[in-house]
Formats: structure tokens, C-alpha cells, sequence
């Protein structure tokens, strides 16, 4: 092959300068690919592409590598795993099970677990990941929301990142029910019983989705369709996606000296940001690796086949399963009637709504804030969660209502763990999913104006230095020491928003809109502390002493 | 609040329409302290002593190496335990092969993963970089152009001009699919769905069995406050035994027969005090297992419905509605428990045509 070597590579230059075989190399396969790719462009411009540094940017960062350690585990197991719901004798390796009658998926998935070496391993691997997964995504969330990282312009990769959230768990869930196990089965069994519970269609979903009566020979093979191929393909689109518009957007940051809404300051990607977020990759996986060795999880072979007649008391889904299990639960006896011959289950109805409701709420928030706001700035310096108290309280309300839901799940084991009876346990989490939220609310804003206030008076006053000195009259008083303007500017530095005034607009008219958002603002603004100004910087430090 | 927020500060605010936009709630700054800037560098150890920064190196290495010494004992450990897949395993075989090839694994990640952030932190270039930020919409000549292209589109192609077109368009798009959600109808067989949900394997005359063997229940061997786990003699043999299970299965109780309250009608359904009643949960389906021998209260434990049998299997708790209905049985000369007819409503979860 011959090739035109590169410029820097062949310079004429005296022995000590001759490059290196491995030089020489690197140029001729990096000449390679660019005069066939044009990478070269890609490389410049993202080569050096700066990273802020955070503890929290690491959460999103998990999310994506247990994604990875899914893709990788997962695509070992579909080399074993058969699904099919074709009945079986069981002839592995597992003693007690022998002999038994179950699915070809259910057989597959033990022999799995008995008869490959480090298939067990593998397995475990995968639903560790897949819970890291979905609660990575989470907290991801949690971060995003209570900095204010969705705001302009990143309010579409909000969306794009809860959608990706849905996918986590609908991909959760199919995987869970895969094994066909006894834990699997009930759970399709609920969705069965939920899908029938809607009104018009549920009987008719439900008959299509099972090919025929619970549970059929049809959903396992089904839903690995859509486990491993229609659901990953979405979610690797929109992965794409999410991180095209990260690099279009560029990273958000947290206020700091030197950091404003026109820069990013951070580690470029290569060297430091790569190395970082490589080896963080390894250490995700590892750790992934170190649990799925030492702890057990889904132990399908205490389980037992698919059997609509048992049930074993006290088994609890998957953790992200668990507030629309909650949801049901929670649901007071004779929410159902007939509308003529109709059947009309609210008692199902119902927590499908809230459930509905509550994700579409967290879909639409940066869209609400917006409006809210009415603020069309770009906004990359992260808030910190205080200097937003509304927003704060918001999200600790949401967090607080699907922690009742999420309680709710594993209702009957608080009340034989802490031997209560399980109607007062019910009772209290209903009241305290309805209730809790609202007292969450006020106490978070309080906590955060608070905060604030202190944040405040640090700016102005300094901090005590826990120095005592007698003045000669004889009165003690504590030192303050003032922060350094670096320390200070992190604690001035957030934006200020007070309500909206109704105003007139060009046509001299008031929108019913625009009273509703004046309204919404003033329950926004209304409470609120002022960033410090350069005035009483001055006045606190000379009025003081 | 707001008195110590906006009114004690008495900073001059006003909204500035021309930043964050009219009628904004955003308070554009005006008396506020400026960015000092970038507080001075900070030299780590590494960056000012060589000694250190060969002892940082050293560690890095380290970690590298026993990256590789993880990844080769995982191997070591595949090799050193063999699963005998011939004859019964033993699982600790199992456990031990888990653990062992798991943690060579983690072992080898970790060496790689705390390598590369060991020498990211303690190695390379230190200080942070600055990037400039650009708004995120095209600059005014691009969008320019973009509306340009799509202008240029429009004419070329008379879009908005060739109204019929556009409408037949539409059209045929939004017709397109329907074969398609059409072709779905095969996902489930021809019967219809409520038919089928409304029988189950009880016929009259059919033997209470034992679940899962199969025998059949003599009433004499049902002794006051026992309960059965019940399906319909032949259902092992049957061809969906499954889903005939899933509609068919039955919880079997003997209490006192005072204790039992039927209703007008139900009078016979009932032998000395022993009941049968559906275990598939009316709520969403769950096999309602739980028996309380004294208070003669079922419990669902997926979602805790309560039934109490002595008052025909009502609701007493939990987001179920309906009771649970009931099989009525009799005793046949032999002695054995047989069905008197199916049950007389649709078993388990509610479904919109329940009681069309």
C-alpha cells in the first residue's frame, strides 16, 4: 500500500528526531482514517472539548456505563437463553427442580445459572446492572431538576432523558418477566389483571398482548422481542440523541470564580476527561461485578416454574416497580362500579392515572418553569438547589409522593417486620403519600430561604472564627473573619426572580393566561432572598466592628 | 419573607425588557458584585516534586498490574472449577465459580478503572481550561440561509400551492397504517375474548382434586378449619392446563356451618360447613393463597384484599371490590366433593364486558 506519510511526520531532521516506530504508525493509521473519514475535523473540534468537574455530573456518567455492562451481559445471555414457553421436562443440573414441568425460557434460564460456568455470574451481572441502570437515570434526574439544568435550552434533552427513564423500566420490567419464573409470571399476571381493568379496550389489549387466555404460550417470546431489540434500538436512538445535545449544548456549571453563563471551565477530553471518564467506566463495571459476585439476586430456582395457583407471601418487584405496585395498593376497597352493563374499575383506573399524571408532571416541568419564568435566557450556570426555593420544594414534594407510592409496595413487609397490622400500615402511608408532599413543600421552601439567609450573612458578615476576645470593657465577643472574594462569589452569585406584574400587553387587554401566570409567579417569587449588592457588601464590611 | 428578601435590600431592580424577554420574572442585575475571576493555580505534590510524581507513576502501574492479575485469575478460576454437567450439581460449585471468576473480573476492572483515574488526577496537566460558550441558535446569517432552503423547497415543489396534493397527502399518510394495526387482530386467536374468559374447566359433576397431584377430595378428609388447594379433576391432563388453571383454581375451607351466612339461593352450595370459593383475586389476579384459619379471612398478598368466608367471600379490606365467587359443591355416594355447576360469574380480575 502506498501511502503519502504526513507532513509532521516526515520533516527532515537529524537522527535524534527521527520518530519512533509507534510514531510512525500512529501517523500512517491516523492519515488512513482521515483521508477516508475526514475525522481529522471531528478531532479538532472535539478533541479538546472542555468537561466541568462535579461529583454530580458522575451520576448521568453511571446511567450510561451500566447501560453498557447491560448491552454487554445481556448479548452473552441471548446466546443461552430460549424463549419459549414450549413445555419442558427439566433435565439440568439443579437436583431439586428435576423432573419438573416448565417453559423452555425457565429451563434455559436455569441452565444458565447451573450448567455454564460463570453463567450464573453473567446473569447476575445483567439484573444488577439493570437495577444500577434505572436508578442512576433517577438520581440523574434528581440532579438535573434541582440545579435548574433543564432550563433554555436544554429543555428538550429533559424530555429526551425522561423518555429515556420510561424505556429503563419498560426494559426492566420485559427482562423481569423473561425466566418465566413463579415472581415473573405474577407479575404479568398484575399487568394482565391491570390492562384488563381499561375501559373499553383492557379485555381485547389484553387477549392480544397474551395470544389468547393468561398466560398463553406467546408473552415470553414476545416480550424478548421487544426486550432485545425493538426497546434497546429506541433507547440506543435516543441515547444518541442525548448526548448529541450535550455536546450541542454544552455542559452546564456550578457558579464558581473565574465560571460564567459564556464559558466552560473544566478538563478537555483528551487527555483528562477521557482518562477520567474511561477509567469511571471500569470502576462502574467493576463494582457492578464485585456485587453480582458476592450477592444473590432473582434466585429463580427457589422460585420455581410459572403457576398460576401459588404465590409466595412477601416477594417484592423490582425497586423501580415498585410505585406502581404501591399505586394499587393503596387503593381504599369499592373503587368500582357499573356504568349499565359496564364494568368501570376506578380501583385500577385510578393509580394508572396518578402514575400517568405524575411521570407526564415530571415530562412538562421545564416547560411550566418557562412559562413561569418567562425568562428566555440560555442558562448554564447550575443552581444551587437553595437559591431556587419553589423549584426545591417542588421536587422534594414529587420526591416525597413517590417515596408514599414506593413505601406502599412493601406494605405487608413493614407490617410483619415491625408487627403492625397491615390495614393501619396502609392507612398511614395512604395518608402520608396524600399529606406528605404538602408538608415536604413548605418545609423544604423554609429550609431553603434559611439557607439562603445564611448564605447571606457569611457574604456580608464572614464566618466566626471561633477566635474569643475580651474587649477592655469587658464585653466578649467572637472574631468574624470576612471569606476571600473566591469563597464569596459563590454564595452572591445565583439569579434573582420576583413575580410577574398583570400587565396590559400591546393590545391593552389581560389575557386570562396572563393573570394565571402572574398568579403562579407570585406563588413562585413571593418568598424570596435577595442576592447581596456591591452596597451592602460595603456597608457590612465597614459596619462591622 | 419577601420583607427581608426585596424590601430590606433596597437594591434599585428593575425588569429590563430587552434581556430575559418582556414581562419576564427574571431580575436583571444591576448593583451586583462582579466574577473575580480565577482564584490562583494550586500546584498538586506531583507538579512540584519529582520524587513524587515517580512515586504517583509507580502507582498507576500498580493498579495497571493488577488489572492484569484479576483478569488472569477470573481465567484461572473458569479453569479451576469444572461443572460436572453430566451428572447433579453442587452448588457450591456453582457459588464458588460465582465468586471466584467474579471478583478476578472486578479485580481487573478496578486496576484499570483506578489507573486511568489515578493518573488522570495525579499525572496529567492539572488546571482547569476555559471554552467559550455560543448561544445554541444558528448565527443570523445561517438561519437566513436555512429559510432560504426551505423557501427555495416550497416553490420549487408548489407545497403550499398545490393544495389538493397536499391534502390527499395527508391522507393517504395517515391511512397507511391501518393495514398495519389491522394485521395485529393475529396476535390473539379468532375466539372472542369474552367468551372464553367466561367459562372455566368446572362443568357440574366434576371431582374437587388436590393441586398439584391431582386426587380427588373426600368431605370427610376436610376437617374443620383445614383448607385445600383445589383444581378440577383431569386439569393435568388438559391441553392449556395453565390457563385453565388461571381461571379454575379453588381454595376449599371447612368452618362451622354457623358460621357460614349464604344468601337466598346459595343455600345448597355448601356441604356441612366446607366451602369452595375462587382463588384468582378479583382485583387484578393474583391467587388469593392466604387462609386465617380463626377469623376465616383470605388474604391476597400481592395487594392484601381481605375476604371474609363467613360472609361469602365479601371484601373487608384493600383495593378489591368484588367477593370472590363461589363454586358450588355437593358430595356425591361415594363421598367425594364434585362441582354443581361452573361458577355463575366470570372469575378473577374486573374486565370492562364483566357483566355484558
Amino acid at each position: 500500500m502506498t501511502t503519502t506519510a504526513p507532513a509532521p511526520a516526515t520533516r527532515p531532521a537529524d537522527a535524534e528526531q527521527q520518530p519512533s516506530r509507534g510514531t510512525r504508525f500512529t501517523s500512517w493509521a491516523a492519515n488512513y482514517v482521515d483521508e477516508r473519514t475526514s475525522m481529522s475535523g471531528l478531532v479538532k473540534e472535539l478533541g479538546r472539548k472542555i468537561f466541568p468537574d462535579h461529583w454530580s455530573f458522575m451520576l448521568g456518567e453511571v446511567a450510561l456505563y451500566s447501560f453498557v455492562v447491560i448491552l454487554l451481559s445481556g448479548s452473552f445471555l441471548t446466546f443461552f437463553f430460549q424463549a419459549s414457553m414450549a413445555e419442558v421436562e427439566y433435565d439440568g443440573s439443579y437436583v431439586p427442580l428435576k423432573g419438573l414441568e416448565m417453559s423452555a425460557a425457565m429451563q434455559s434460564a436455569l441452565n444458565i445459572s447451573f450448567d455454564i460456568r460463570g453463567g450464573l455470574l453473567i446473569r447476575q451481572i445483567h439484573h444488577w446492572a439493570a437495577l444500577l441502570f434505572v436508578a442512576a437515570i433517577g438520581l440523574h434526574m434528581l440532579r438535573v431538576f434541582f440545579t435548574g439544568a433543564f432550563r433554555k435550552p436544554r429543555e428538550v434533552n429533559w424530555v429526551v432523558g425522561f423518555l429515556l427513564f420510561v424505556l429503563a423500566m419498560a426494559e426492566g420490567f420485559t427482562g423481569y418477566s423473561l425466566p418465566d419464573d413463579l415472581l415473573s409470571g405474577n407479575g404479568l399476571r398484575i399487568i394482565d389483571g391491570m390492562v384488563k381493568g381499561v375501559p373499553f379496550f383492557g379485555t381485547w389489549i389484553s387477549y392480544l398482548l397474551f395470544g389468547g387466555e393468561f398466560p398463553g404460550t406467546q408473552i415470553v417470546g414476545r416480550l424478548y422481542t421487544l426486550h432485545i431489540l425493538l426497546l434497546p434500538a429506541i433507547l440506543v436512538a435516543l441515547l444518541g440523541v442525548h448526548m448529541l445535545l450535550l455536546i450541542v449544548n454544552k455542559h452546564t456549571q456550578f457558579a464558581g470564580p473565574g465560571r460564567t453563563n459564556d464559558n466552560v471551565v473544566g478538563s478537555p477530553i483528551m487527555p483528562v476527561f477521557a482518562a477520567k471518564a474511561g477509567g469511571f467506566f471500569f470502576i462502574v463495571f467493576g463494582v457492578i461485578a464485585l456485587v453480582a459476585a458476592t450477592v444473590t439476586i432473582n434466585p429463580i430456582w427457589n422460585y420455581g416454574p410459572y403457576d398460576p395457583s401459588p404465590v409466595s407471601a412477601g416477594t417484592q418487584p423490582d425497586w423501580y416497580i415498585g410505585f406502581a405496585d404501591g399505586a394499587l395498593r393503596l387503593v381504599p376497597p369499592g373503587w368500582e362500579f357499573m356504568i349499565g352493563p359496564y364494568t368501570v374499575s376506578m380501583n385500577i383506573l385510578v393509580p394508572i392515572l396518578v402514575l400517568l399524571v405524575f411521570l407526564a408532571l415530571v415530562a412538562v416541568y421545564p416547560f411550566f418553569e418557562a412559562w413561569i419564568t418567562n425568562d428566555k435566557r440560555e442558562h448554564h450556570i447550575a443552581d444551587r438547589p437553595r437559591n431556587a426555593p419553589a423549584r426545591t420544594a417542588i421536587g422534594a414534594a414529587g420526591v416525597t409522593f413517590y417515596a408514599g407510592l414506593w413505601s406502599a409496595a412493601s406494605s405487608d413487609l413493614i407490617a410483619t417486620h415491625f408487627k403492625l397490622s397491615i390495614e393501619s400500615v396502609t392507612h398511614v402511608i395512604q395518608a402520608l403519600t396524600i399529606l406528605g408532599p404538602i408538608v415536604a413543600f413548605f418545609v423544604t421552601k423554609r429550609i431553603c430561604l434559611a439557607l439562603q439567609k445564611k448564605d447571606r450573612e457569611i457574604a456580608l458578615h464572614g464566618f466566626e472564627s471561633g477566635r474569643i476576645v475580651r474587649l477592655p470593657g469587658g464585653e466578649y465577643i467572637e472574631v468574624h473573619e470576612q471569606l476571600s472574594e473566591y469563597e464569596r462569589w459563590r454564595l452572591v452569585s445565583y439569579e434573582e426572580y420576583r413575580p410577574v406584574m398583570v400587565r396590559p400587553d400591546a393590545r391593552g387587554r389581560i389575557s386570562q393566561g396572563a393573570k394565571m401566570r402572574s398568579a403562579i409567579s407570585g406563588w413562585f417569587f413571593e418568598d424570596r432572598i435577595a442576592p447581596v449588592t456591591n452596597k451592602e457588601l460595603e456597608e457590612g464590611s465597614h459596619g462591622h466592628h | 419573607m419577601a420583607d427581608h428578601g426585596s424590601a430590606d435590600s433596597g437594591t434599585a431592580v428593575e425588569i429590563i425588557a430587552t434581556d430575559p424577554g418582556p414581562r419576564s420574572a427574571a431580575v436583571v442585575p444591576t448593583d451586583r458584585p462582579q466574577n473575580p475571576g480565577f482564584p490562583p493555580e494550586r500546584k498538586r505534590v506531583a507538579d512540584l516534586d519529582p520524587a513524587k510524581e515517580k512515586q504517583q507513576e509507580r502507582r498507576v502501574v500498580a493498579w495497571f498490574v493488577l488489572g492484569i492479575v484479576g483478569a488472569v485469575g477470573a481465567v484461572a478460576a473458569y479453569v479451576a472449577f469444572p461443572l460436572d454437567t453430566h451428572g447433579a450439581v453442587d452448588p457450591s460449585t456453582t457459588r464458588i465459580t460465582t465468586l471466584l471468576i467474579g471478583l478476578g473480573i472486578a479485580l481487573g476492572l478496578f486496576g484499570i478503572g483506578f489507573g486511568a483515574v489515578h493518573w488522570a488526577k495525579s499525572l496529567m496537566h492539572g488546571h482547569d481550561l476555559v471554552e467559550m460558550r455560543h448561544p445554541t441558535r444558528g448565527t443570523p446569517e445561517t438561519r437566513e440561509k436555512a429559510v432560504a432552503v426551505f423557501t427555495a423547497g416550497n416553490e420549487e415543489s408548489g407545497f403550499s400551492r398545490r393544495k389538493a396534493i397536499v391534502g390527499t397527502l395527508i391522507g393517504a399518510l395517515a391511512a397507511f397504517p391501518l393495514p398495519g394495526i389491522v394485521l395485529f387482530r393475529g396476535l390473539a386467536p379468532k375466539e372472542d375474548a369474552n367468551d372464553v374468559l367466561r367459562h372455566t374447566m368446572w362443568k357440574k359433576d366434576t371431582r374437587l382434586t388436590r393441586d398439584p397431584s391431582g386426587t380427588p377430595i373426600k368431605a370427610s378428609e376436610v376437617t374443620l378449619g383445614s383448607a385445600f388447594h383445589v383444581i378440577p379433576e383431569g386439569l393435568n391432563d388438559s391441553e392449556h392446563k395453565l390457563e385453565e388453571k388461571a381461571k379454575a383454581a379453588v381454595l376449599l375451607m371447612r368452618l362451622k356451618p354457623e358460621d357460614l351466612h349464604p344468601s337466598k339461593g346459595r343455600e345448597n352450595w355448601a356441604y356441612d360447613g366446607i366451602v369452595a370459593y375462587s382463588k384468582i383475586c378479583t382485583h387484578v389476579g393474583c391467587p388469593v393463597a392466604l387462609y386465617e384459619q380463626q377469623t376465616h379471612h383470605l388474604l391476597c398478598p400481592c395487594h392484601q384484599s381481605q375476604f371474609d368466608i363467613t360472609r361469602e367471600a365479601e371484601v373487608i379490606f384493600g383495593p378489591a371490590k368484588r367477593p370472590l365467587p363461589q363454586l358450588p359443591i355437593y358430595v356425591d355416594d361415594e363421598g367425594y366433593l364434585r362441582a354443581r355447576s361452573d361458577f355463575h360469574e366470570p372469575v378473577g380480575p374486573s374486565f370492562w364486558e364483566r357483566e355484558h
